[in-house]
Formats: C-alpha cells, sequence, structure tokens
C-alpha cells in the first residue's frame, strides 16, 4: 500500500495521513492509491502538514501498518535507543518491529 | 571567560527577534518552506525524524554553570529531559518544537548563547582545544583568537552562502585535541623564532565523504592580520568552490582540484588588497577579549597530590585527568560514555548537576570535548575525591576517558534524517562488550568512532578502529576501518574489507583487538602496532 | 527598466540595457553591465569609471558568489549604481546593502515598508565592509 507522512508545522510531530486528516499512529494510516501527489499538495499548501512524502507500507493481518524502509518503521516508533520515548506504552517487541 | 558587553547582546537578542518574525511568517503562510528552511538552518534548527532538532553553539566549546544550567532547564522545559552533547562541541536537543523555538533562542540570549550559524553554508561555530587555559603545553590560550574570530564570523555578509558549510578550529599546542586538520580552515597560534605570536593557516581538511588532511597554506600570519587572512580564504572560496555538486562544494575539493599552490597563490593575492582596506580588528580589541581569559582564579603555591587509598578513585583519577599548567591542580574530564549508554548523551539532572559541580570545583568553568564529554578544567587536587564521589553518584564518573568504551558516535538513524544505519545502538554493544574495566585498560588507548553515514559527523575517518553504517539493499551493514587518527600524527583509516551485520562487526572488533594483544610490543598503543604491523594480519584474522 | 525596484541612491536611474560581461568587454561603450554568478567581477575594474550601473544576478538566492563581486566593485572605487536582481528576498536584503549594493529589482516585489525594516534589523555591525558603518570594534576603542 501507498502512505502518506510527514511533520506536523509547528509541533514538529510525526504524522500519517488517516483518509481525513493527520494522525500520529502509522497504523491509522490508509492506502491513497494514486492520490498521493494531489494530498499532499493540498495539504502543504494549507500549511496542515511539513516536509511530507509518499511511501509503501504493508498491512498485517492484525491491521497494523509497516512501513517497508527501516526509516520510517523508526520514524513511527520513536528512537529505538529510548523505548521509554515511544508513542505508545513501550513494547519489548516494538525493537523488533523496527529491524 | 569572555562577557558579552552591549553590544554582543544587541545582535543576540536582534536575532531572537528576527528569527521571532521568521517563525511567525513561516506558520502564517508568508513563506514557504523552501524560503523559511535555509532562515531555520541559520539557527541551528533542523526538521529531523522524529521533529525539529536545536543545535545550541558553544562557541569554542567553553561555558560557565549558569549556561550550563539553562542547558539543563531547556531540556526539561522544552525537550524530553535530555540532550546530546556532539562532535562539534555543542549540544543538540532532539524534539522541539517550531512554535517554542524562538522562545528557546530567546531564553538563551539570557545567558550569552545562542545558535547562531550552528547549520547552513556558512561559517559554523568555532572549535578549539577543550583544555585551552589549562594545557601545560599551550604557546597562548588559544581562545581569545577563536573569539575574534566568532565575532568576525558573526553575520558576516559576504558568507553567509557560500558553497557549503565551513569550519574553523583554533589550537595553540603542538598537541592537537581539536582534530583541528581535518577542518576547512585549522589555525595552529604559534611564537615565532622572534617570539611574536601568528597563526599557522591550514586549509582544506575534512571528513565527510572525501576525507582530506588540510596542507598548510601559510606558516605565519602575523596576529595582527589573521582577520584579514581568513577574509581572503574566504574570498577565494566562495568565488569557485564548486556549487554544481553539493558532495564537491567544500573548499577541500577545490585546494585538491586546483593544488594547495595555486589556492595559496590566490589567497595571497586577495590578501595583499584586504590589507589595504583596514579590516583588522586593532590590537586594543584583543588585548580586550584577552583580558576576560587571564587567570580564572588559579592559586599559587599549592602542593601536588592527592590521597589515592580508595581504588576505585584511583583508578578514575589516572585515567580522566590529565595535568595542569598550575601546580596542584588537574583538568578532568567527565565521561558521557557510561557502559551500555548512549554517547554524548545527559540527562537534564546530570547536566545541572555538572553545573553546580564547575561552579564548586572548576572556578565556575566547563568545556564540552569533540569526543563528546564534558571537562571541568581547573580542579584543585584536593577536591578531586570529592568531586569524584559527587560525580559517581550520578553514574558521571565512567573511568574509560580515551580506551574502548570511550566511544564517539553520531545520532545515526535513531534519530538523523541523514543516516543509513544506526550508531547508537552499536556503541552500546560495544561498550557493554568490553565493559569489564581491566579488560579495557588492558587494551590502552584506544579511539573507536562510528557514523551512521558517509557524512562522517561520527569522524570514523579518524577513529583508531572507526564504523560506517551503510544501508545495503534496505538493511543495515557496517563497513569497519583501522588506523585513523586525530591527533597531530593525524592519519585516516582504511576500510578493511567487506561490511558487517551489527553482531558481526561487534566481533570483528573484538578480533581486532586480539591480534593487537598478540602483536603488540611493551608500551605499544592500538595505533602504533597498527602502524608497525599494517593492515594484513587484522584482514587476514576477520575473514581469514 | 524593472518595474519593481527599490533605491537607496538619489540620483536618476539608468535606463540603458545591461550587457553581458563579455558583450562590454567586447563592444566597450555600454554604460550597464550585468554579472551572472560565474562572471569574474574583477575583469571590469579598468573600467569602472565609465559605468553608470551594474546589475548582480542571483538565479538562486543560495548561490552566494554575487555578495563578492559587489563587494570587490566597491572595494575598487565603483560609486555607480549596484543592482541586485533575481531571486532576491527580503531575508537578504541587509547583508546585501553591507556588501555594497544600492537597489534592488526582486523577481517578487518587496514592499517599502518591510525592505526599510529588514535593513533595520541589525544594531551594530561585526565587520568593517564597504558600507561605511563603524563596527563594533571601532565602537569599542572610540575609532
Amino acid at each position: 500500500m501507498k502512505i502518506l507522512t510527514g511533520n506536523d508545522l509547528g509541533s514538529g510531530h510525526v504524522v500519517w495521513w488517516d483518509g481525513e486528516g493527520w494522525s500520529r499512529h502509522v497504523s491509522d494510516a490508509v492506502d491513497v492509491g494514486d492520490a498521493a501527489e494531489a494530498i499532499l499538495a493540498a495539504e502543504e499548501a494549507a500549511r496542515r502538514v511539513n516536509a511530507s512524502y509518499a511511501i509503501s507500507a504493508t498491512k498485517a493481518e492484525d491491521g497494523t501498518v509497516r512501513p517497508d524502509h527501516i526509516k520510517d518503521r523508526i520514524r513511527a516508533l520513536g528512537p529505538t535507543v529510548r523505548p521509554d520515548l515511544a508513542l505508545q506504552p513501550s513494547d519489548p517487541q516494538s525493537g523488533n518491529w523496527v529491524i | 571567560m569572555y562577557q558579552y558587553d552591549q553590544y554582543d547582546q544587541a545582535m543576540v537578542d536582534a536575532r531572537v527577534e528576527e528569527f521571532r518574525d521568521q517563525v511567525a511568517r513561516r506558520m502564517a503562510g508568508e513563506i514557504t518552506e523552501d524560503q523559511f528552511k535555509p532562515l531555520r538552518l541559520k539557527n541551528g534548527l533542523y526538521l529531523q525524524l522524529h521533529a525539529y532538532m536545536l543545535r545550541v553553539a558553544i562557541p569554542y566549546g567553553t561555558l560557565n554553570g549558569r549556561q550550563m544550567r539553562m542547558l539543563g532547564d531547556i531540556a526539561d522545559k522544552y525537550d524530553r529531559g535530555y540532550g546530546h552533547f556532539t562532535t562539534r562541541q555543542n549540544i543538540q536537543y532532539n524534539w522541539i518544537k517550531l512554535e517554542d523555538a524562538p522562545q528557546i533562542l530567546a531564553d538563551l540570549a539570557t545567558v550569552e548563547m545562542h545558535a547562531i550559524q550552528t547549520s547552513g553554508n556558512c561559517i559554523r561555530n568555532i572549535s578549539s582545544d577543550h583544555f585551552a587555559g589549562a594545557a601545560a603545553d599551550e604557546v597562548v590560550d588559544p581562545r581569545p583568537y577563536a573569539e575574534l574570530l566568532r565575532q568576525w564570523s558573526s553575520f558576516h555578509p559576504e558568507f553567509d552562502y557560500l558553497p557549503r558549510k565551513f569550519k574553523i578550529a583554533v589550537i595553540a599546542s603542538d598537541t592537537d585535541r581539536a582534530a583541528m586538520r581535518l577542518h576547512d580552515i585549522g589555525i595552529q597560534i604559534v611564537k615565532n623564532d622572534a617570539g611574536e605570536i601568528g597563526a599557522r593557516f591550514y586549509v582544506g581538511g575534512g571528513m565527510g565523504r572525501t576525507p582530506m588532511i588540510a596542507p598548510v597554506i601559510r606558516e605565519f600570519v602575523p596576529v595582527l592580520q589573521m582577520v584579514s587572512y581568513a577574509e581572503a580564504c574566504l574570498r577565494v572560496y566562495n568565488r569557485y568552490g564548486r556549487r554544481d555538486n553539493k558532495y564537491k562544494a567544500r573548499i577541500k575539493i577545490l585546494v585538491h582540484e586546483i593544488g594547495a599552490d595555486e589556492y595559496r597563490r590566490q589567497v595571497e593575492e586577495e590578501f595583499a588588497h584586504i590589507l589595504t582596506l583596514g579590516l583588522e580588528p586593532p590590537a586594543e580589541e584583543l588585548a580586550r577579549i584577552q583580558g576576560f581569559f587571564g587567570n580564572p582564579g588559579l592559586v599559587d603555591g599549592l602542593a601536588e597530590g592527592y590521597d589515592r587509598s580508595d581504588p576505585d578513585f584511583a583508578v578514575w583519577v589516572d585515567q580522566n585527568t590529565t595535568p595542569h599548567k598550575q601546580p596542584g591542580y588537574k583538568a578532568v574530564v567527565i565521561s558521557l560514555k557510561p557502559a551500555g549508554g548512549i554517547p554524548g548523551d545527559a540527562t537534564a539532572d546530570q547536566i545541572r548537576l555538572m553545573a553546580d559541580l564547575a561552579e564548586a570545583y572548576s572556578l565556575d568553568e566547563l568545556r564540552v570535548t569533540h569526543t563528546q564529554n564534558i571537562v571541568l578544567p581547573h580542579v584543585k587536587q584536593s577536591d578531586l575525591y570529592a568531586l569524584w564521589q559527587k560525580l559517581d553518584e550520578a553514574g558521571l564518573a565512567a573511568a574509560n576517558l580515551d580506551l574502548i568504551g570511550d566511544i564517539i558516535a553520531c545520532p545515526g538513524l535513531d534519530y538523523c534524517s541523514l543516516a543509513n544505519a544506526r550508531s547508537i545502538p552499536l556503541a552500546q554493544k560495544i561498550s557493554a562488550r568490553f565493559a569489564e574495566p581491566e579488560r579495557q585498560r588492558d587494551l590502552g588507548e584506544l579511539k573507536l568512532k562510528i557514523s551512521g553515514c558517509i557524512n562522517a559527523c561520527g569522524h570514523h575517518h579518524a577513529g583508531n578502529i572507526g564504523i560506517l553504517g551503510v544501508d545495503r539493499k534496505g538493511t543495515e551493514n557496517y563497513q569497519l576501518l583501522l588506523g585513523g587518527s586525530e591527533a597531530a600524527d593525524t592519519s585516516l583509516a582504511q576500510i578493511v574489507g567487506p561490511g558487517f551485520s551489527e553482531d558481526g562487526i561487534v566481533d570483528a572488533i573484538e578480533t581486532v583487538t586480539e591480534v593487537y594483544r598478540a602483536q603488540r610490543t611493551e608500551g605499544e598503543r592500538f595505533l602504533d602496532t597498527y602502524r608497525r604491523i599494517g593492515m594484513a594480519p587484522f584482514k587476514e584474522a576477520i575473514y581469514g | 527598466m524593472v518595474d519593481h525596484c527599490l533605491r537607496y541612491r538619489d540620483d536618476e536611474p539608468v535606463g540603458d540595457p545591461a550587457v553581458t560581461v563579455d558583450a562590454f568587454a567586447e563592444h566597450g561603450n555600454a554604460t550597464a553591465v550585468r554579472i551572472e554568478p560565474g562572471d569574474d567581477a574583477r575583469m571590469l575594474l579598468p573600467q569602472l569609471g565609465r559605468i553608470a550601473l551594474i546589475e548582480i544576478n542571483f538565479p538562486a538566492y543560495g548561490d552566494g558568489r554575487g555578495y563578492s563581486a559587489a563587494r570587490i566593485l566597491r572595494e575598487h572605487g565603483y560609486t555607480g549604481e549596484l543592482r541586485a536582481v533575481g531571486d532576491v528576498l527580503i531575508d537578504q536584503l541587509s547583508h546585501m546593502r553591507r556588501c555594497g549594493f544600492d537597489a534592488f529589482a526582486p523577481d517578487k516585489p518587496i514592499t517599502q515598508e518591510a525592505a526599510d525594516k529588514a535593513l533595520a534589523t541589525w544594531p551594530e555591525v561585526y565587520q568593517k565592509t564597504v558600507d561605511g558603518r563603524s563596527p563594533i570594534w571601532a565602537l569599542r576603542h572610540g575609532r
């Protein structure tokens, strides 16, 4: 699947396009198909996102979305060396999800 | 230490207001990200993997307790309770909000600090010897010269849009503790046969993807022409430095392509012209600045020696302190490299504690080293034990200075948008593998440096053992290099062979240390043995 | 003539079209020249006296060669109009003025009010350049 990501302009938070707005949780990301360019242009122009781009990802059976590239998985999770700072309560397995 | 006067303060305050206005214009949509990016970068504000990152300048790595305390407070108030000390002798915060950035700069300005020119294609924060003012071997304290250059390079109207970033280091000892020849301009303050002070200019060094050691461009520039000579060096670079390819835009490429002799000829021609313009600050200005770097309060007549009866203390004091030019004192290095820890990271509480300790024990001075440690430069030997106890309680007494556990590591793919691989987990694994103190000390001086991409922020080219993280078809892979040094005997490390996985390279490093132990002769450091026996025995043992 | 030009000099704007540095060297009767980033401003030094307008083009604001070109011309005594053209943004005006520019013709117009505000950003300056301002080191020592 093709998903969209970027950072919130003011806070810098990593965000993912959920079909209506920007979520901080990667598993809210939706497949945008061919619409990536149009959505990003509109959202950047409205300053609802900054430094945005489209990436490939895979949806697992349990509904979690896993970006194909490690860099975006680290963005989704937080620094692998500081699980205490992860967006969601730290899960010992999360490091494996990244690698 | 240097103190701002009303002029310095007004410049920093003006910068805060300028940036406040620029951020407001960006938030309101009056300027695009493309237009805003170079403006925020010139204030040290990057957009990294998780948030904005702010790099705060610590000019020539020197700061006082009040400034250090502010760095701790900023970590709590605007970040997530910690900061990262970098190879540029600066500090970075990883979780900054754009909305907060102008106020952070305003807070910094209250303690005579800023983030000016800590990024962008301009003259960056000037680095120096972290033992300046304390080192027994210095000709003079190099920091007044660095401060003179700081003021000259701040908001320099001609050199704000150079082909690429530009880094200057100033030292004043034959022992290079600042990787001076790996800078765009390295200046060594020297004394000539007539006893006059001058500046030896090395130009065109650097790390990055094409590491080069800077050649001497002029042996002796009279000290009251130093700024003019630097101006000439920059002008020739601004005119001819390549702008067609970002990776060939540093001055090292220009000096390499046209040759040191031709570059020197052009600089001398420009220098002769610049001397006619009267751009150089007068002797009174240098004297004014030097007035701030006089005796910070060192007392005469103290005895040498201290009670070494606590064995843990004795180990630390032997490893982490160095001789001071004043009898009865030592310079202390606080290692930010606990076994299994994140190199260069310190919590807000640790930062504030180090501020307190500087005030109590080091004449209110601290230094940040390019090896990502903190120095208390002026500690009475009679205070060493009390200081050590307080550091130990706070987890800041790792006795591993210049040992294999004292690893330099860039933030890597855990934080950095340029990285190809993670650096920190590797540093953690290596320092954990070699955590046993006796084992580290048996291996002796061994400088291990890790970069997560070829931009080389982790100085892997200059590591006795260097590691370069690369992306191999989407997985992290690590190349091993041997034989680099950033000291006066500067050399560039060479790649050993095919790369490794994360665990593989930890094993390979262990193999390298075993070869060294088997081959070393009496008193030989790792680097000495490597230089004597060459790459082959190591390669054989690793891949054989 | 350029539509949107901010000028910080009192004489009448020069209306002549600016020619390239090469064309100027060949023909020699033009009074207005346009310098591109790759041109060496020092080529013009022998004939500065008969030039009334030098335009320095910034195709992209990030290419800073024009700052050195401007300063070199002023350092060698050029007193005619020195105009920055192209991708000239408000945040660069102050530095440009310090390097000797006294006219600006940006691709995207800048209002006089915004320009005046930008030029007043810095209360004092650290370097001596060609703009006649006393640097901070001179003020400190009563020079």
